[in-house]
């Protein structure tokens, strides 16, 4: 379970004041996925990092089950050192979730094969290409079996076919949680078609406002599109990004 | 504590096998240390002053700047994909992440100084031979002093721009401490003087120890979270 209520966080001051989070609440439970579209600048990555404990917010609190452990975190970089090998990584990361020594390695390859990574586990991560390396990103978030993964712009720089791919592993991650449950899924992005595809609830942000539809009751992206649009009028007399 | 123990182990051993496999800034600071002891030796005058009342100087002028070179990709590697916001989001502790930086610093300085003071010792023929185990407990309490103070300002100045150039303007004054302690009691061993006639300044190495590794443990968390 994410629980977040009434979020605000600024940056800078007096005219030069963002507001990057507004007034923002929501809850997910197992097996939702919300996916927050915004223009850049809305404030997406200030929740994510804000939900990750990364931000501490101005007002407002986040509640998850399980704490800080519980999250899987991938960003639109991958996090991962570049002369480790994807095991290597793997490993460390494990350690720092203060899993034990003789269950890291099992379960590095465990999560090296459901995402297709089993043969590349001893190669660096500079010699993995851009959709690989995400793979490998991912790999990362879920060696602790997180309930709770937080994904910013997770497609950003991938083709075609590697968005596709990536877009079909979270569905499946998105089913198969910690502990046999379904997991809580939070995805920032600025393209309508590739969070509608994933999302069982959408949620709008623009300067650092927050307008939750929940849920996504079989809309299409045309759809969501329109009601992101007829949304952000709504909140800001009538201006949008286009 | 010990887990804190344990994630500082796995940060340290991260660090050391990434500059054990890329050896950038390990060959760096050891090269560095080699120029700047090659320009000491042809850029003196033997016969104005005595090597033997500018070897101190010289051979902390060296570890000095060395260790700068060296405590300068702490977290420089943590920002290459963004790691390091990866190890803030996961349960690591930020005294874990900076005992472990400090670990792998102190491990690297120590690489350096290995190397150096061999050189050292083959330019300007001092002979340490003889004080060698009391010079090297000088160098590890000096080295400790310091490296903690570099390690909690690398940190600081990681995110600004000339970070490396920033780092040496503001740990120098910092570094005044020990380094009047060390040249001291270096030079007073190479004199051929008891280390009894030095426990003032070995005291004060001591004392800027435990203040700066533990006012950098407390400190640390307020330059790496947002």
């Amino acid at each position: 379970m994410l629980s977040a209520e009434g979020l605000r966080h600024t940056f800078g001051e007096g005219r030069g004041q963002v507001v990057a989070l507004d007034d923002v609440s929501f809850t997910l439970t197992s097996g939702q996925t919300l996916a927050i579209f915004g223009p850049n600048g809305a404030g997406k990555t200030t929740l994510l990092k804000v939900l990750a404990g990364l931000i501490r917010p101005q007002a407002g609190s986040v509640r998850i089950a399980g704490g800080r452990r519980a999250i899987g975190w991938i960003g639109h970089e991958t996090h991962l050192y570049e002369h480790l090998t994807v095991r290597e990584n793997l490993l460390f990361w494990a350690s720092l979730y203060g899993m034990p020594a003789p269950r890291r390695g099992p379960r590095a390859a465990e999560v090296l094969g459901r995402l297709g990574l089993g043969d590349r586990a001893d190669r660096p991560v500079w010699s993995l290409s851009r959709g690989l390396a995400q793979r490998a990103s991912i790999a990362k978030a879920l060696i602790h079996d997180p309930s709770v993964l937080l994904l910013d712009e997770p497609f950003t720089g991938l083709d075609l076919a590697a968005a596709a791919e990536l877009r079909v592993l979270l569905g499946e991650l998105r089913g198969r949680g910690a502990g046999g449950g379904g997991r809580v899924l939070v995805l920032a992005t600025h393209n309508v078609d590739e969070g509608v595809e994933l999302a069982t609830d959408v949620a709008f942000q623009r300067r650092g406002r927050f307008v939750h539809l929940a849920p996504l009751g079989g809309r299409g992206p045309s759809e969501i599109a329109e009601a992101y649009r007829r949304a952000v009028e709504q909140r800001t007399g009538g201006v949008t990004d286009g | 504590m010990g887990e804190v123990l344990a994630q500082a182990w796995a940060v340290a051993r991260k660090d050391l096998v990434l500059e054990f496999r890329t050896r950038t800034a390990l060959v760096s600071a050891v090269v560095f240390a080699a120029l700047v002891l090659t320009v000491f030796n042809f850029g003196r005058d033997p016969t104005a002053v005595p090597t033997i009342d500018l070897a101190p100087t010289i051979l902390w002028v060296t570890f000095t700047f060395a260790a700068m070179l060296a405590m300068n990709r702490a977290f420089q590697l943590e920002l290459e994909n963004q790691a390091l916001e990866g190890l803030l989001a996961s349960p690591l502790s930020r005294t874990g992440l900076y005992w472990g930086k400090l670990v792998a610093n102190l491990v690297f300085v120590a690489v350096v100084e290995a190397v150096g003071l061999p050189l050292f010792v083959l330019f300007f023929d001092v002979p340490v031979g003889r004080v060698l185990a009391p010079l090297v407990g000088v160098i590890a309490l000096a080295t400790l002093g310091f490296v903690a103070v570099g390690t909690l300002f690398s940190a600081l100045v990681m995110r600004t721009r000339f970070a490396e150039l920033l780092l040496v303007v503001i740990l120098l004054p910092f570094l005044v401490p020990p380094l009047i302690g060390a040249v001291q009691v270096t030079a007073r061993l190479f004199g051929g003087r008891p280390l009894s006639e030095s426990v003032g300044y070995l005291k004060l190495l001591a004392a800027y120890d435990i203040v700066f590794v533990s006012l950098a443990s407390f400190l640390f968390r307020f330059t790496v979270d947002e």
